[in-house]
């Protein structure tokens, strides 16, 4: 994989501490790191680590306690309300949680159509319905089985992949999945994969995926981040981390993966 | 198996959505299953095939748009579906049989704290319980999922997604449910939590706290340490059913095949392998075609397979749902192309 060198983001002793006095919460504590232009690589840490909370910091839907955020080397930490939007239209998210992420009171075809507001786009009304069927296809739904449904009326995977529908739809620079296939059986998670790499490949998207599941971290990545109790413990090239952990934390991770050979629940 | 007594029977079971558009979606089509004393039963499937509907049918609540269509539910020897919604919320929903839903982050009030939501549930089913009492009893299970108890104080918007996850489980089997239903209730935990919430729930069926588990995932090396049998479902209907190992590491039907094939794990060289990828989707639930709800996507369809629905045939301790088993057997149990260069 040809690699650019330029980098699209860095995080500088970023730290968010939710609450305060007895009962403060260090989520996030002092964590750097830079990833390049196309990069692929993955945040993978025990529940409660603080991934999400690095992922809703780097969208500004946080203020962090602490740190900077560099965006194509403009500091992005303080960027007014205003802004947000252009930034938005870079740097967009698939949620973990898929009812945070949409209003559940519109149709699928609505929410998808209100992606098209975010770049005031010059397509006609048919075009961009067009788009949106091509792109349900592509994540594998039946366009006239899903664009009238609301989000409580389709399963959790479907619900999951008509977020990494609308992320494709915008084709961001930047794109953080968080959990994006944690509801996807197995057969149709490596096309929805596919999917997701082609967005680099096509369009150079940088892709920051957060995720539990090391098997699929190390299938995508080139690198891979280990997150910690709000730390990053341990990175390292995808194949480095899984072949030659170093950290003890990341040692116990690789040793907890359920595989389908040895023994698991006892060890 | 042993001859263990029978916890839950599932006859013929159909039910489907209606929707605000006059459709009907058939989620759950003829399925037919029994539960033991001391059994995991896994379930897993396509996206969408109707696993969670079938979890959720079985409690008899049939919340709207849900409907019933035919077929029975036994629990405990009791036919649930004759009983009223006030007998099913008092006596059955989480005393006899525990829905763990799938996005648990849904199910907690996101208005009130962990502790109130709690004690709001506890005395609907348990008026006599002291709030101290309940507490007390929350902070144990609360404590075996390593969670801590601060998270009794705290509203669901405040917690981890993983977190949420582990206080559904907790609460789903405060009373000692029966069976518990627990749809991907690992999917948004890391590997060793996965693995402590797994053992968790083990454990409260080792002590026999809970008699039988339906264990609903994507994560198919989960179901390979847990369950005693697996049920793949595909469009509404099951279409293998078998002891763990045969349907694991000896799938018959070409679509557990397929499924079998994705597995991702973490060895090495895995990065270079290209994943097989199923083709085509599963049929519109509003319109499902005459025959082998698989055959769009079959490598093996033939002509025979489109013509008429085809129905479970039983090979010993498995079934399978299939017309060309014989074929299948004959090529070695591998029919799918997808993914043989593992
Ligand atoms: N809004 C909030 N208020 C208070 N505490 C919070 C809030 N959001 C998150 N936390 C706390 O911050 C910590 C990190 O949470 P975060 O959601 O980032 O974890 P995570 O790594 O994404 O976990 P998971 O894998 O379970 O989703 C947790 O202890 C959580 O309770
Ligand atoms: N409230 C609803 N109204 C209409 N259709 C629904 C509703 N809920 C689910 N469905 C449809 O019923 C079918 C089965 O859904 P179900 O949630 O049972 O699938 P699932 O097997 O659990 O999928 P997943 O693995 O993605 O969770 C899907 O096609 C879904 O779109
Ligand atoms: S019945 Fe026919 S189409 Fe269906 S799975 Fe068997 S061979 Fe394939
Ligand atoms: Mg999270
Ligand atoms: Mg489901």
């Amino acid at each position: 994989m040809a690699q650019n060198t330029e980098e699209i983001i860095r995080v500088e002793n970023l730290t968010k501490v939710f609450g305060s006095g007895k009962k403060a919460v260090k989520a996030v504590n002092k964590i750097n790191f830079s990833i390049k232009r196309g990069e692929i690589v993955s945040l993978v840490g025990q529940s409660g680590s603080g991934k999400t909370t690095v992922t809703r910091l780097i969208l500004r839907l946080l203020k962090e306690t602490e740190g900077k955020i560099i965006f194509e080397g403009k500091d992005v930490t303080n960027i007014k309300s205003e802004e947000k939007k252009e930034y938005w239209k870079k740097v967009q998210a698939i949620f973990q949680d898929p009812y945070a992420s949409f209003n559940i009171f519109s149709p699928v075809k609505k929410v998808l159509l209100d992606t098209f507001k975010l770049f005031n786009s010059s397509y006609s009304k048919k075009e961009k319905e067009k788009l949106i069927c091509e792109t349900l296809e592509s994540v594998n739904l039946r366009p006239e089985e899903v664009v009238d449904k609301y989000p409580f009326e389709l399963s959790g995977g479907q619900r999951q992949r008509i977020m990494i529908a609308r992320a494709h739809l915008i084709r961001p620079q930047l794109l953080l999945a968080d959990e994006p296939t944690s509801m996807i059986d197995a057969n149709l998670r490596s096309g929805i994969l596919e999917l997701l790499l082609s967005l680099r490949d096509t369009d150079g998207c940088t892709i920051m995926f957060v995720t539990h599941d090391l098997g699929l971290a190390y299938y995508v990545s080139d690198r891979i981040f280990i997150m910690h109790e709000g730390e990053i413990v341990e990175e390292g090239s995808a194949n480095k981390i899984i072949t030659a952990p170093e950290h003890p934390y990341t040692k116990q991770l690789i040793k907890d993966v359920p595989k389908l050979s040895e023994e698991w629940l006892t060890s | 198996m042993t001859t263990k007594k029978t916890v839950l029977e599932v006859n013929n079971l159909k039910t489907y959505y209606q929707t605000r558009l006059g459709e009907k979606i058939k989620a759950v089509h003829s399925v037919s299953f029994k539960l033991c004393e001391g059994e995991i039963f896994g379930i897993a499937g396509e996206s969408g095939c109707g696993k969670s509907t079938l979890a959720m049918s079985i409690s008899g609540l049939f919340l709207p748009p849900l409907k019933h269509e035919s077929g029975s539910v036994f629990l405990e020897g009791e036919n649930i579906f004759k009983k009223d919604i006030n007998y099913l919320r008092k006596e059955i929903l989480g005393k006899k049989y525990s829905y763990i839903p799938q996005s648990a982050m849904n199910a907690l009030n996101p208005t009130i704290k962990i502790k109130d939501f709690v004690i709001d549930l506890m005395k609907e089913h348990e008026p006599e319980m002291k709030e101290k009492e309940i507490l007390e009893l929350t902070r144990d299970r609360f404590e075996s999922l390593s969670l801590p108890s601060r998270v009794l104080d705290l509203y669901p918007l405040e917690l981890s997604g993983g977190m949420k996850q582990r206080v559904v489980v907790a609460i789903s089997t405060l009373m000692n449910p029966v069976v518990v239903a627990a749809d991907e209730p690992t999917s948004a935990l890391d590997v060793s939590t996965q693995k402590m919430v797994i053992k968790l729930i083990k454990e409260l069926f080792d002590d026999g706290i809970v008699k039988s588990i339906i264990f609903i995932t994507h994560e198919l090396p989960v179901l390979r340490h847990i369950c005693d049998r697996i049920a793949v479902m595909y469009a509404g209907e099951f279409v293998e059913v078998g002891k763990m190992e045969d349907v694991i590491f000896n799938p018959i039907h070409p679509y557990s095949q397929a499924l079998m094939q994705s597995i991702l794990v973490p060895e090495e060289g895995m990065k270079e392998k290209k994943l097989p990828c199923l083709p085509g989707s599963p049929p519109d639930l509003r319109k499902i075609p005459t025959g082998c709800r698989f055959a769009d996507r079959c490598p093996i369809a033939t002509e025979e397979c489109k013509k008429e629905e085809v129905e479970m045939t039983s090979l010993g301790d498995r079934s399978v749902r299939c017309i060309r088993i014989n074929y299948i057997m004959m090529q070695g149990k591998k029919v799918t192309p997808y993914g043989t260069k593992y």
